[in-house]
């Protein structure tokens, strides 16, 4: 039996926060993906390409991970802050 | 305490100025972003900025950080978010330093980088009623500045 239900969950989840058009399009500014088969940037993007509304999603978009840009090769694992920046317009 | 870039109330240039006043600093260059009111031939009502605020908090302090490394100078630096109108300052960049020559090579490099690299949006509503997100050339820009590949 499971010690701790809660740790489990967290464990075997990657949260993904969305931003501005992708969380309008996507209908989400959060969403939580089965961390199975997530191992970098690129896996993780493709994953939410399978979403209701990820088709906007291209290989090229940029992810934060732990508030840094990180590549297409770059590791995510369940605990990091990762989000995902539709094309930027400060300024 | 930590500096905040960000602001939800209208940016208070004086104030910014006041930050890089100092005896030996004998120029201060300064950039003001102002809501504007057509963008791709449409009138613009109003827009809303919105942001990933840890992240842009962070890339502001690195972007203030490398400038004044790379010039002898003192940036201050402030970006507006919510609901703006026409005519509000959207940005503002001060540099203030002993000569022209580096305050205005460091508000330019701050300017351009915000725009480049900071996690920041933009939703105009136009005369019309339509709504949409602006898109910059942040993607394109980010990767020349060597942080960032194509996938």
């Amino acid at each position: 039996m499971p010690t701790n239900l809660t740790d489990r969950t967290e464990l075997t989840v990657v949260t993904v926060q969305l931003f501005a058009r992708y969380a309008e399009l996507l209908g989400a500014g959060r969403v939580e993906l089965p961390a199975e088969g997530i191992r970098t940037v690129g896996d993780l993007l493709a994953r939410l390409r399978e979403l209701p509304g990820g088709a906007v999603i291209g290989a090229a978009t940029l992810v934060a991970v732990n508030l840094r840009q990180a590549r297409a090769d770059a590791a995510v694992s369940p605990g990091d802050e990762i989000a995902i920046l539709p094309p930027l317009a400060g300024g | 305490m930590s500096v905040s870039f960000l602001s939800r109330t209208p940016l208070d240039l004086a104030k910014l100025l006041a930050e890089v006043a100092a005896p030996e600093r004998g120029g201060v260059a300064s950039f003001l972003g102002l809501v504007r009111d057509h963008q791709g031939g449409r009138g613009v009502r109003e827009l809303a900025y919105s942001a990933y605020e840890p992240m842009a908090e962070k890339v502001c302090g690195e972007i203030v950080a490398e400038a004044e490394s790379q010039w002898p100078v003192k940036v201050g630096l402030a970006h507006r978010l919510g609901e703006l109108r026409i005519g509000d300052a959207a940005v503002a960049v001060v540099a203030g330093g002993g000569h022209r020559d580096e305050v205005f090579s460091a508000c330019r490099y701050v300017i351009e980088e915000l725009k480049r690299r900071v996690p920041i949006w933009k939703r105009e509503t136009y005369e019309d009623g339509s709504v949409e997100w602006v898109e910059g050339s942040g993607n394109q820009a980010i990767r020349r500045s060597g942080e960032r590949e194509p996938a």
